[in-house]
């Protein structure tokens, strides 16, 4: 079957149970992700969605998969633009492993269709949003750019 | 200290991946078609099969390239992280706009030449 699938890799200087807890947060706007605040519990099976600092969900999906702190999978579908949302659902892997005393987090974003206009508007916002979680972990702070919607 | 050494070194190991043409090409037939194999890299360029292998090895170790297995295939993706900490760390939010419009204009006047 046709793919699209995208990879990011970003060591941090942290602990996998910091970096957990980072990706993990629920009901708090996220500095590191535009300001969007994750909602649902974590856990295997339960229901997740994002929104946008005026309340508008902006992507949804399920906990496929939960092995804290290693390992986290999603369903993933985007709820804001039709042509997006249209497309179905993705699915979203972060994988943590200790390195040299840092964090090599992964995350595989990828949908089980070719030239997938979702996966491609996301593979610009990962490299974003994960360059600001590393500077968030290792200096209190994330990038300017990520902070606000 | 021991932080910035570290830091240092991870962005010393991008510089020096980057310091090459034929691994400067991998990258561009990555960004061109992104998930590859080794196989399929070789078959776009003029490189052995040991020295497309080798210049992987570097990229990967500068977290230029990031793999994933699929099956039995090893797939290498183009992993843009590195270099958007780069942009962040001297390209300044104000400056942008800025640049865009001067690469706009170069790439403009250069297509304009090739018309005429």
């Amino acid at each position: 079957m046709e793919k699209s699938t995208f990879v990011y890799v970003t060591f941090i200087r942290t602990t996998p149970e910091k970096l957990w807890a980072a990706i993990t947060e629920t009901e708090v706007p996220r500095e590191f992700f535009w300001a969007t605040t994750l909602h649902g519990e974590i856990r295997a099976g339960a229901k997740w969605h994002s929104t946008a600092p005026d309340g508008t969900v902006v992507d949804g999906g399920e906990i496929l998969e939960l092995d804290p702190p290693k390992r986290l999978v999603l369903s993933w579908q985007h709820e804001m633009q039709e042509e997006k949302k249209a497309e179905g659902v993705s699915r979203m892997t972060y994988t943590l492993e200790p390195k040299d005393g840092m964090v090599k987090l992964t995350v595989l974003h990828e949908m089980d269709r070719g030239q997938s206009k979702f996966i491609e508007a996301v593979s610009n916002g990962w490299p974003v949003i994960l360059s600001s979680l590393k500077t968030m972990l290792e200096t209190g702070e994330a990038l300017e750019d990520t902070r606000t919607w | 200290m021991q932080l910035n050494g570290c830091i240092m070194t991870a962005m010393d190991a991008v510089f020096r991946a980057l310091a090459d043409a034929s691994r400067r090409k991998l990258l561009d037939a990555l960004h061109a078609e992104n998930g590859q194999t080794l196989s399929e890299l070789c078959a776009h360029l003029a490189m052995t099969r040991q020295a497309v292998t080798k210049h992987l090895v570097l990229l990967e170790e500068a977290n230029l390239v990031a793999v994933v297995w699929r099956g039995r295939e090893k797939l290498h993706f183009l992993n843009p992280v590195p270099l958007h900490e780069i942009y962040e760390r001297w390209i300044a939010k104000y400056e942008r706009d800025r640049l865009q419009a001067l690469s706009d204009l170069k790439q403009g006047l250069e297509d304009n030449n090739q018309h005429n």
